[in-house]
């Protein structure tokens, strides 16, 4: 590699990674214990847990859950339902003010069997609140979130053009060679080739991942547009189903889950959310299998009827949203899955730090050789071979 | 040109992270508890310890 494409990928790598450090060290730290998330919640004594009951204990009618959840918050409608995921014997029912999207909701958690109100947890404040508004958005909404997008896929672009700095900083080295005994600053550049270089693919699914989950809110729209509009072209000009005259729930759930044998319910989006229509309760239902646990079948009922309307297909572009989510939350293989994800993660904040460590370092290290002259190995840190290929000594500073 | 030998010395063994990272990241995606979640704990551990032991442990002899 000639010298001037060096300075090219090294001038790519500098500004890609110092734009997004801040930001990705950010993600970083706020991911961290959103990894342990749910281990948190039980130490926090947050979680909700069901009374013991004996097994096989029947469940009540979902009607009769919906109306208590909606006695505890007559002024609001519910949006959303679902079982939790690991308790067959708990629903949680989201109360806000009006079908569409809104940071302002209610919780309430109902025993399945008893319809009784267990808890309302508050999902909306605290720390891991402030983790995961942090995390996912900077509290600013969907254009938050497609800013940290654009910040995901300026760390691609560093993890790519630093892939290319790789080779001419470590032809004459062997692998995970870290020169500790040199000055600090090689001993940073060396730590940062070597923790970049081995969780590279790691980081490039987490990034990836991450910035395709930004565009969730976007791809929903879409996937309204593009499949779900056709569908309500018999319901055109109709307002939202008004409570009154919607039909069972508890039915319009039987009749969707016969649609769809050999699934279990993920969560029920009811007329006029995001998820649905506004003539039709969705029942997202999810595989039995491991993998197509992951994966969700919607079955539209119309909610005066409690008939099955449609049952499409999941489009592939919700499928890879789906499938990518678990890659980047690291929550699908087990708590040493969830460890590993974490050393991991404390990897990244290191590869980060260590590069802006290089950067500020920058003015104080020996310039960068000429290419006509001898070779200057004295320093000890630039490799004894022709300059024609010499490498810039560092990723981020040089080439400004 | 680089000559060809300089290839393996310089990317195997990121390679074989990346390789183990992706299979570790691919089975646990198709297991739930069972042998998959085992093999996505041992071939994301490799390099999570390879971290570990060259960038915190290992110490190299000074040169003369």
């Amino acid at each position: 590699m000639s010298n001037r494409t060096i300075k090219t990928w090294a001038w790519v790598h500098k500004w890609s990674s110092l734009i997004c450090t801040v930001f990705m060290l950010l993600l970083c730290l706020t991911g961290l214990p959103l990894i342990f998330h749910h281990e948190i919640g039980h130490l926090l004594g947050t979680e909700v847990e069901t009374p013991k009951m004996a097994p096989g204990t029947p469940h009540a009618s979902l009607d009769k859950v919906l109306e208590v959840a909606r006695a505890q918050h007559p002024d609001r409608v519910v949006q959303f339902a679902s079982k939790d995921e690991d308790d067959d014997n708990l629903w949680f029912v989201t109360m806000t003010p009006t079908p569409d999207p809104t940071e302002d909701f209610r919780s309430v958690a109902i025993d399945a069997r008893t319809a009784e109100v267990l808890a309302q947890p508050r999902f909306d404040e605290g720390f891991m609140y402030v983790m995961f508004k942090l995390h996912v958005d900077l509290f600013a909404g969907l254009p938050g979130k497609l800013f940290l997008g654009f910040m995901g896929l300026l760390l691609l672009v560093a993890i790519v053009s630093g892939v290319v700095l790789y080779a001419p900083f470590m032809r004459k080295l062997d692998f995970g060679t870290v020169r500790r005994d040199r000055r600090t600053r090689l001993k940073w550049l060396d730590l940062h080739n070597l923790l970049g270089v081995v969780t590279l693919v790691w980081l490039f699914v987490v990034g990836a991942t991450g910035m395709i989950n930004t565009w969730a809110d976007l791809v929903i729209k879409y996937w309204q547009y593009d499949q779900l509009s056709a569908l309500m072209v018999p319901y055109q000009g109709q307002p939202t189903v008004p409570v009154a005259e919607r039909g069972s729930v508890q039915r319009s759930m039987e009749v969707a889950q016969a649609q769809a044998p050999h699934t279990k319910l993920s969560f029920i989006a009811f007329p006029g959310t995001a998820f649905s229509s506004p003539h039709h309760t969705t029942f997202f239902l999810k595989g039995n299998e491991p993998f197509t646990s992951k994966l969700l079948q919607p079955v539209l009922v119309d909610a005066k009827t409690a008939e099955v309307t449609a049952a499409p297909q999941l489009p592939w572009y919700l499928t890879a949203l789906l499938v990518s989510q678990p890659l980047h939350f690291g929550d699908y293989g087990g708590m040493p899955m969830q460890i590993i994800w974490a050393l991991l993660d404390i990897a990244t904040i290191i590869v980060l730090g260590s590069g802006l460590y290089l950067w500020l370092k920058k003015g104080k290290t020996v310039p960068v050789p000429d290419p006509r002259s001898k070779p200057e190995t004295e320093t000890g840190e630039v490799p004894a071979r022709p300059l024609s290929d010499q490498p810039v000594e560092q990723p981020l500073g040089t080439a400004s | 040109m680089k000559p060809r030998h300089l290839f393996w010395p310089l990317w195997g063994w990121p390679i074989a992270m990346g390789v183990l990272t992706c299979i570790g990241l691919v089975s646990a995606l198709f297991s739930d508890g069972g042998f998959g979640d085992m093999l996505a704990w041992l071939t994301l551990g490799i390099p999570t310890a390879v971290c570990f032991w060259f960038g915190w442990v290992r110490r190299i002899e000074q040169r003369p």
